[in-house]
């Protein structure tokens, strides 16, 4: 099967059953996808698919033919999540970083739908997103310093070049 | 863990995925989303030979389509992010705009489908319930044609639908909410995203004309039982009548006692007809401001509502 895989076309080969978590990871080496619970609730998987959040473990990999996926592999280096890496070390927001790449995926897309998130959508949109370690606020507040500091940016023109 | 072994087909049409249920019978499943389905496999609550995927199927130019008589109709491939984004369902349909953003999370929304939810027929899901108090009607179409369900008529047990094993549900069709009705949906859960411990979706409609009573109140449950529930002998208490907190107070009471919820580690029965109890009367009095009427809240109320409906 073929899926444009973090901007490259990549032919795999994979059973029915193999979910695109597992393909990600095992056929492409793509690691960040991280397998917690694998059936939903955690949400340490989460990629994104036609630049949409995805649980990549209820997903098959065929069901990804001809798909855009985007792991953090390549969404940790655009714009927003660049500076999402710098506040979550700022707010000393990950500790094992086992959901770090789930909630990055989630936190890409939401900045991208919502640039100025209040702390309630923000909330709402990261619930999805199991953490252990943190209790979570550090997280949000994150988010939200991410949120002021690219908005800042992006009014003096001072943005990179490259979206998440 | 990861799912058993099973053959995937991808269906090209209605019909393909029809035959292909017939021909694998027992051993197969119809597979939309999956959100529903995945979480049961990998935990091998179920287990299938054959997945008949129709996430590539469309019966009709957009999935979510308005009839000449105003009804508004969700065909299988409509996802549960197109239905939360829409500008149709928003102004048309609010209940289910209001039901939607509760389904699990962004992520699950990006790939269930409205359909298979409703097809899926867990209690403590939020479409069914939705479909029960609107009088939706679903459409089945099987090696025999298709065939029309009542949402009445739908929903018969845990998981356990009028679909027959070689039917699939290929749309639902919501009836016009008429001038002067009213709607609510409210969930309780720990975290956004969990399955309700409770949760209530109901429309009313009223009449036209002053004193604008009360012409048909529809109060659906879902948690609360081993189905979603509809209850007539309580919706006949509003009926006729200009809303008034007496038989709102009533009304919730006389719910609060039918249901059979059930014990679990999230809570107790006693708790869930409590929550049933306070659902029920805040938010009948919450759809009756959106008909038009004067508020029946309190201050108090309506800023616990806000806070709930984040």
């Amino acid at each position: 099967m073929t899926l444009i895989v973090n901007g490259a076309e990549c032919d795999i080969a994979v059973d029915d059953r193999q979910t695109l978590a597992d393909a990600l990871r095992e056929k492409l080496g793509l690691t960040s996808v991280h397998i917690g619970c694998e059936h939903g609730p955690c949400g340490a998987c989460t990629v994104l698919v036609d630049d949409e959040p995805v649980r990549a473990c209820l997903m098959l990999a065929v069901q990804a033919e001809g798909a855009k996926v985007d792991t953090v592999e390549s969404l940790a280096e655009g714009e927003v999540l660049t500076v999402v890496r710098q506040t979550l070390t700022e707010t000393s927001a990950f500790q094992c970083g086992f959901c770090t790449p789930g909630f990055m995926a989630t936190i890409a897309h939401l900045l991208r739908v919502n640039p100025t998130p209040t702390r309630d959508e923000v909330r709402i949109a990261l619930s999805g997103n199991l953490c252990r370690c943190t209790g979570y606020q550090p997280i949000i507040d994150a988010v939200l310093l991410a949120a002021d500091r690219l908005n800042g940016e992006r009014q003096q023109g001072t943005n990179g070049v490259d979206c998440a | 863990m990861k799912f058993p072994r099973f053959e995937h087909h991808t269906a090209e049409t209605v019909e393909h995925a029809i035959a292909l249920l017939s021909q694998y019978g027992d051993e197969a499943k119809i597979l939309a989303g999956g959100q529903s389905l995945f979480p049961m496999m990998a935990l091998r609550m179920s287990r299938y030979e054959h997945l008949i995927d129709i996430g590539r199927v469309s019966v009709s130019d957009r999935t979510i389509s308005e009839s000449s008589d105003g009804s508004t109709t969700i065909s299988l491939a409509c996802r549960h992010s197109t239905a939360e984004f829409s500008a149709h369902l928003a102004d048309r349909q609010p209940l289910i705009s209001a039901a939607v953003p509760w389904i699990g999370h962004r992520a699950i929304r990006s790939r269930g489908t409205i359909c298979g939810s409703i097809a899926h027929g867990d209690p403590a899901a939020e479409l069914p319930a939705v479909a029960l108090a609107l009088d939706a009607t679903m459409t089945l179409a099987g090696p025999g044609g298709t065939r029309k369900v009542a949402a009445a008529d739908f929903f018969l047990g845990t998981y356990e639908t009028a679909t027959q094993p070689d039917e699939v549900l290929v749309s639902i069709n919501f009836p016009e909410m008429g001038p002067r009705s009213g709607w609510a949906f409210e969930e309780v859960c720990r975290r956004h995203g969990d399955y309700a411990l409770a949760g209530v979706a109901l429309a009313i409609r009223c009449s036209v004309v002053s004193p604008h009573t009360i012409e048909n109140a529809a109060v659906a449950m879902f948690s609360v039982g081993s189905v979603p529930q509809r209850f007539p002998d309580a919706e006949r208490i509003l009926v006729g009548i200009a809303p008034a907190q007496e038989a709102i107070d009533q009304t919730a009471e006389t719910i609060a006692t039918m249901i059979e919820p059930h014990d679990d580690l999230h809570g107790t029965a006693e708790y869930r007809r409590h929550l049933t109890r306070v659902l029920v009367r805040r938010n009948l009095a919450l759809a009756f401001e959106r008909a038009g009427f004067d508020t029946l809240l309190g201050n108090r109320t309506r800023r616990d509502l806000d806070d709930a409906h984040r």
